[in-house]
């Protein structure tokens, strides 16, 4: 059974410091949502008012309607994985995982079975009377997985569980844990700071960034529409062009940057005069000369190969390079290091949004 | 005769370290390893081994070896130490359980020996249960300033003398005492309490004098687990007593068991706060030992009696910790 999870304005603070301010989302049941966002963000924080281990200072947490006020950690249908798993060194696997139940007092012979059914489902039949330290870091991950699931709680929530694996295992878990969502039908709260992670498993997102949502989407929308620069910057790879507007209506902007008046959309209303920035994604630019409106010229820095793509750097305005992608099989003139170069793009992919804080590289 | 063969054992030993030395080069697997006299020359390889068996045969085997062997022979002046009464004998051992003088069973001693182990036993389940949760708080819980603060009142007692902290605690526990003035001014007894003789002092000085001694391994053992654990626990649906029973005292099962046994071996052997606090009938077994040394002058006894006390204790300890399943190594982790 999933249950919807809603946060009302939630607001923590530790001491003087604001973690989360006015969270407000709601989660469906059976979703896999993910928050996003760098390091020190409050994606924790949020995950442990969840969890019943730190009270909102202000606002509430709702599990299935209910609200979780005075609720304890060890009270709520939720069960956590944590960063570095936890899992209890002095027991064996199947203990380990069917723990929750013997606290809740289930017969031996009873949990044995279902220390068989968990370890079939994360591919680890028979090796229940393992050491924990036996175990290899996919396998320990999967056994911090079904020790939550073992207690059949309504959501599960997941702080950073792969962070810790290399980045093939990491790929596959993906897989693994989505195939496990789907299976399970439970609703999944996972954070990460790895936007591949987020895009790849999650039916939506929310992008945060100093304690604050700053927006909440499927992976499309994240990804194509974002609304202020920081989820721009954040999200995938991005060219940012900062700059007064200096034209604009109800379709498009003009922008008035380092390189010459550049043209893209403009959702958000941004008025003639504001400070605003134009993104351009690395795979939207290709070399050559467009229109005027949307075309820049500037040294090439650098070529890289990296197999399926390439990817050239043209100096840009402060320090930050611009990036553009050409895929292996498009045919195009690959320009020289340190030659002059234009790029040029469609307008309709370039995307102006009011002047934000951008995310640290 | 065995005094002589008392004297003769450090030659032995270090006969025994040089063959050592000069086999060791054989035994090692590794064929480029160098043996203990090629690496550090003749003279330089005699004289570590001369200087390792001086230590541990002079400061630590010797002295109790002494000991072993006074305890088998009887009580003689020095004149006749050596001469035909000295002979070897089980006459110290078996005054523990008969009276030497009148036959009867040697109940004084067996009750002190008894009572001493007991309350001993009783001061280390005292001081673990005071310990644990302090431990535990200051460990995983408190917060930095708070923990700093309670260390140091931990600490700062200890700068005190054993002797004086005993006496202070005397008074205050005295029937005119600090303590009987507080508890007969709000109403709760009429008569002082008579807490130096029914014992209460000499737990509570006991405890005191040891706190620190399973604070310790208790508060490093609990520090170096993972808070995650205990909140993976409670996550779980465990309750607090089921988080402290399944996740944090079996992961400071080493800690708890290293506590123990250093507060029931010293509180054992300790001289100073049972005489001080303990009642008027109370006979700890320590006294005993002292007081055949230096008052009756009966080294063979009270070696023999001290040795009992040993074995009495290491056997205790090593039962306790085969009811715990812990194992000997992990308490000197
Ligand atoms: N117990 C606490 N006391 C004081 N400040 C805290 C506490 N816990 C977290 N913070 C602060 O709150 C902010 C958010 O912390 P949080 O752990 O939620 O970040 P995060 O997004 O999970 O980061 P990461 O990706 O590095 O895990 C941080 O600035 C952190 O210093
Ligand atoms: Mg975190």
């Amino acid at each position: 059974m999933s249950a919807d999870v809603e946060l009302d304005r939630v607001t923590v603070r530790f001491g003087q410091f604001t973690a989360v301010k006015e969270a407000s989302l709601k989660i469906a049941g059976g979703e896999f949502f993910s928050f996003l966002g760098p390091s020190g963000c409050g994606k924790t924080t949020i995950l442990r008012t969840v969890s019943g281990f730190l009270d909102p200072s202000e606002g509430a947490v709702r599990i299935a309607g209910k609200d979780m006020i005075g609720i304890g950690a060890n009270k709520r249908p939720t069960a956590l994985i944590f960063q570095n798993l936890a899992l209890f060194p002095l027991m064996t696997v199947a203990e380990n995982i069917t723990y929750g139940l013997r606290v809740r007092g289930m017969s031996k012979a009873d949990r044995r079975k279902r220390a068989d059914e968990l370890l079939h489902l994360i591919a680890l039949p028979g090796q229940g009377d393992k050491l924990v330290s036996e175990l290899s870091g996919g396998q320990k991950q999967r056994v911090a997985i079904a020790r939550a699931l073992a207690v059949e709680p309504q959501v599960l929530l997941l702080d950073e569980p792969l962070s810790a694996l290399d980045l093939k295992l990491r790929q596959h878990m993906r897989n693994e844990l989505r195939a496990i969502q789907q299976r399970v039908g439970i609703t999944f709260i996972y954070i990460t700071h790895d936007q591949g992670e987020a895009l790849t498993m999650s039916d939506r997102i929310a992008v945060m960034n100093n304690g604050v949502i700053e927006q909440v989407g499927d992976g499309k929308a994240v990804y194509d529409e974002p609304r202020t620069s920081f989820v721009a910057s954040f999200v995938g790879e991005n060219n940012p062009f900062a700059g007064r507007v200096a034209k604009a209506d109800g379709t498009g902007a003009v922008v008035e940057t380092p390189f010459g008046l550049l043209r893209g959309r403009n959702p958000n209303g941004v008025k003639e005069g504001d400070k605003a920035i134009l993104f351009v994604r690395p795979e939207a630019l290709r070399v050559g000369e467009g229109s005027k409106d949307a075309t820049v010229t500037s040294t090439v820095l650098n070529v890289a190969f990296e197999g399926n793509a390439s990817h050239i750097f043209l100096k840009g305005a402060d320090k930050k390079d611009i990036t553009l992608t050409v895929g292996r099989l498009e045919r195009v003139e690959i320009p020289e290091q340190g030659s002059t170069a234009s790029v040029t793009y469609n307008p309709d992919l370039g995307l102006v949004l009011p002047e934000g804080k951008l995310a640290r590289e | 005769m065995s005094r002589l063969f008392v004297y003769l054992i450090p030659v032995f030993v270090i006969a025994v370290f040089m063959v050592m030395a000069h086999y060791e080069k054989r035994l090692a697997h590794d064929p480029t390893h160098r043996g203990f006299f090629d690496r550090n020359g003749t003279v330089l390889g005699v004289t570590f081994i001369a200087l390792v068996a001086f230590w541990t045969l002079f400061l630590v085997v010797l002295p109790y070896l002494y000991m072993v062997q006074e305890s088998f022979h009887p009580k003689l002046v020095a004149a006749e130490r050596g001469g035909p009464k000295d002979i070897l004998t089980l006459e110290q051992y078996r005054s523990f359980f008969i009276q030497p003088t009148d036959g009867e069973v040697n109940t004084t001693h067996l009750w002190a020996f008894f009572f001493s182990l007991a309350a001993s036993a009783a001061v280390t389940v005292l001081n673990f249960a005071i310990c644990y949760p302090l431990a535990y708080y200051m460990a995983q819980a408190g917060s930095v300033q708070k923990v700093r603060l309670l260390m140091l009142a931990l600490i700062v007692p200890y700068w005190v003398n054993e002797i004086l902290r005993a006496f202070s605690l005397r008074l205050l526990l005295a029937s005119k005492g600090l303590i009987n003035q507080v508890l007969m001014g709000v109403g709760l007894t009429d008569a002082p309490v008579d807490f130096l003789g029914n014992n209460v002092g000499l737990y509570v000085g006991l405890s005191y004098a040891y706190l620190l001694v399973m604070m310790f391994p208790l508060y490093n053992a609990v520090e170096s687990l993972d808070k995650n654990q205990i909140e993976a626990a409670r996550d779980l649906g465990a309750p607090w007593w089921r988080i402290h029973k399944d996740v944090v005292v079996p992961y400071a099962k080493p800690g708890i068991a290293s506590g123990c046994t250093m507060v029931f071996m010293l509180s054992a052997g300790s001289l100073a706060a049972p005489q001080f606090l303990g009642g008027p009938q109370t006979l700890w077994f320590t006294s005993i030992v002292y007081d055949f040394f230096f008052q009756a002058f009966n080294w063979p006894r009270g070696a023999a009696y001290a040795f009992l006390l040993l074995a009495g204790c290491i056997a205790l300890v090593m039962l306790m910790l085969r009811v715990f399943k812990v194992s000997l190594g992990e308490t000197i982790k």
